[in-house]
């Protein structure tokens, strides 16, 4: 219980940190986006709107950097992270909470499903090593290889078009509402096949590779020997004594990887042009919209910080040797 | 001499097939008797472990039993060939039968359940038609027997001391009643405190109990000690095999001899420590003939020539024991 609290603390002075990081960095970013907003409207801002735009995104120089930092935390308590330059004047909170579901169910699911399916796959191979299964092998160092959005791009190319069943790009139909209803549910799954099977198909092999080296790791070990010789089953030894031990770095990686599901497949998104925080990061980007790229880098940052929690928890409970006593 | 409960039989293991294969354990006869504790002693890669993984059928691969058989008989019922049983049959002949108290003392444990865990799945495994209450009875039973409190059921391997960790495993080995238990270099990583209290404890086990023990170690004056019976093996071989005082006193074989030159006596006569000169023999490249007459001191002529049989020499107690030496050449051949 105390390592637990002393991990939390960590965590929270990391995230400390890492907010204000947050905070500085786009203020370092050469360029105005006020002026980029003007550009936007072709100058058709009169000099007082300017005015107030500079006033409204807190960049009124009148301020001095500490005051416009201590107003960003007084902000980020009320859960206001500014307006959208670029969806001016969306708030920020709107267009997270609008593209964050996405990213979520699209990202999430196939992060799950890969994980449970590479980890069975790997403990197959790597118990039965020897066997067919290490056919696979070259076949699953291959995709761990290849970038995803590149096979993302593979996809499109070979997949898509106009007679097609899969659409290239988007999260839905154009003129669907989202809405949970016959329409829209059908339309959003068929948009994210595609983008889910890229991803499943790159990530996987990881897993696979992994818990499979493990296996054959864990399995010269003498306990495995010793379990043999105690007449336990086959399958009793391959799970109880051999998975069980190599899971251990599996699981810490899966809870890595579940703080990566907001950030890591910004690519996919992109080139799929899918409604997810990945695409509205880029987008972002591309405009200088700070407040939107503060948001976003602050839920990463947070889904990254909550993972690695996961993963110190997962690692109590899973392995005896990191529980303290007393 | 009491009835056989093990006996090997031309065993021949070796790693790896065809012209690659190194042949670790050659032509072993070998018997171990209803109660007796049976030393193996031997240099590093002289076969003594690939022996014993060999007749559990253990071996990892690329190990493989090239021939022989390993006759076990039960307390009750026809005696049978190990090598011959089904998965399933070999299933319920490890540790039901035979346990074996690995050298590892440290990691023989899984590092993620609990000792008692550990120790009633051999029970769940063995005996489904026990309650979990007389299957932790009885762990607790095996504990109490080595020396441990039973409050350390619920302990994890590494809230254990190296010794504590070996008393669990001499536990968990006796749990089910074997009739054989192999002990491959059971006390290699403990300190020499630990080893005789451990080995002390295990041999009135035996006494209380009745099983026999096949004792596998490269310390020979700890088996001197320890046990009934002592058989040496040399690449592969068994090259002595005699009772404990005969070997102790006059061995006859130039190799045990060397051996019991290369450590100190406790009393007596101080005495120069000889060591053996040269190296263990590679397996893949064996001398012809006497597989240590390049390191023998009184190799003579047929050394190099030809194979010495392991069998009955001529000298008055020739009976009870055998040798594989030209010196000695054997009156009637063992196996």
């Amino acid at each position: 219980m105390k390592y637990l609290l002393q991990r939390i603390a960590f965590y929270l002075f990391t995230a400390w940190a890492a907010i204000t990081l947050n905070f500085f960095i786009p203020r370092l970013v050469p360029g105005d986006p006020v002026q980029a907003l003007i550009a936007k409207f072709q100058g058709q801002l009169s000099t007082q709107a300017t005015q107030s735009l500079y006033v409204l995104f807190g960049l009124d120089k009148d301020k001095s950097v500490w005051q416009e930092y201590l107003d960003y935390w007084g902000q980020l308590f009320h859960g206001d992270l500014g307006l959208s330059f670029t969806f001016f004047p969306t708030p920020v909170s709107e267009i997270i909470s609008d593209s964050l579901p996405w990213t979520l169910l699209l990202v999430g699911i196939t992060t799950i499903i890969s994980f449970f399916l590479g980890t069975g796959l790997g403990v197959l191979a790597g118990w039965r090593r020897g066997s067919w299964t290490d056919g696979l092998l070259p076949v699953t160092t291959f995709l761990s290889s290849v970038p995803y959005f590149w096979l993302g791009i593979i996809a499109i190319y070979l997949l898509t078009g106009p007679d097609s069943f899969f659409p290239s790009s988007g999260g839905f139909d154009n003129g669907l509402v989202p809405a949970f209803d016959q329409y829209f549910i059908p339309s959003a799954i068929r948009h994210s096949v595609l983008p889910a099977l890229t991803i499943l198909i790159s990530s996987v092999s990881g897993w696979i590779l992994s818990m499979r080296n493990m296996m054959v790791t864990v399995s010269s070990e003498d306990y495995i020997t010793v379990a043999h010789a105690k007449g336990l089953s086959d399958r009793r030894v391959a799970m109880s004594y051999a998975a069980r031990n190599a899971l251990l770095p599996n699981v810490s990686g899966f809870a890595l990887s579940l703080g990566f599901i907001v950030g890591g497949t910004l690519l996919v998104e992109i080139v799929f042009s899918y409604p997810g925080i990945g695409f509205q990061l880029f987008q972002a980007l591309g405009a200088q919209d700070y407040p939107l790229m503060q948001g976003v880098f602050l839920i990463i940052t947070i889904s990254v910080l909550v993972a690695n929690l996961i993963a110190d928890v997962a690692y109590l409970l899973l392995d005896p040797r990191t529980r303290k006593e007393g | 001499m009491s009835e056989p409960v093990l006996e090997i039989k031309n065993l021949n293991v070796g790693y790896g097939l065809g012209d690659q294969a190194v042949r670790a354990v050659r032509d072993v006869n070998l018997t171990l008797h209803r109660g007796e504790v049976l030393g193996l002693a031997g240099e590093s890669g002289s076969g003594k472990s690939t022996l014993a993984y060999g007749l559990t059928r253990l071996l990892p691969p690329p190990g493989v039993i090239t021939g022989g058989q390993v006759i076990y008989h039960p307390e009750q019922g026809a005696a049978y060939d190990v090598l011959e049983l089904s998965d399933q049959q070999l299933r319920g002949f490890r540790w039901g039968e035979t346990a074996i108290v690995f050298q590892g003392a440290m990691n023989s444990l899984n590092p993620v359940h609990k000792i008692s865990t550990q120790l009633t799945d051999v029970l769940r495994a063995h005996r489904p038609e026990m309650s979990d209450a007389a299957r932790n009875a009885r762990a607790r039973e095996m504990l109490k027997l080595v020396g441990i409190a039973a409050d350390r059921m619920d302990a994890y391997p590494h809230q254990l001391s190296g010794g504590m960790r070996q008393r669990v495993m001499i536990g968990m080995a006796l749990i089910l009643q074997p009739q054989v238990v192999i002990m491959d270099e059971p006390t290699t990583a403990l300190d020499v405190v630990m080893q005789r209290q451990i080995l002390g404890q295990l041999i009135e086990l035996r006494e209380r109990l009745g099983f026999s023990v096949i004792f596998i170690t490269h310390d020979l004056s700890l088996l001197v000690e320890f046990s009934n019976r002592i058989a040496i093996m040399y690449g592969g071989r068994i090259v002595e095999e005699a009772p404990a005082a005969a070997i102790y006193k006059d061995s006859l074989h130039p190799y045990s001899k060397g051996l019991l030159g290369s450590f100190p006596a406790l009393r007596g006569p101080r005495r120069e420590l000889t060591g053996i000169p040269g190296s263990p023999p590679d397996l893949k490249g064996m001398p012809s003939g006497c597989s240590f007459h390049p390191r023998c001191p009184k190799a003579f002529e047929p050394c190099s020539g030809h194979i010495p049989v392991l069998g009955r020499p001529g000298t008055p107690d020739g009976p009870t024991r055998s040798v594989a030496c030209w010196l000695h050449p054997a009156e009637q051949p063992v196996g």
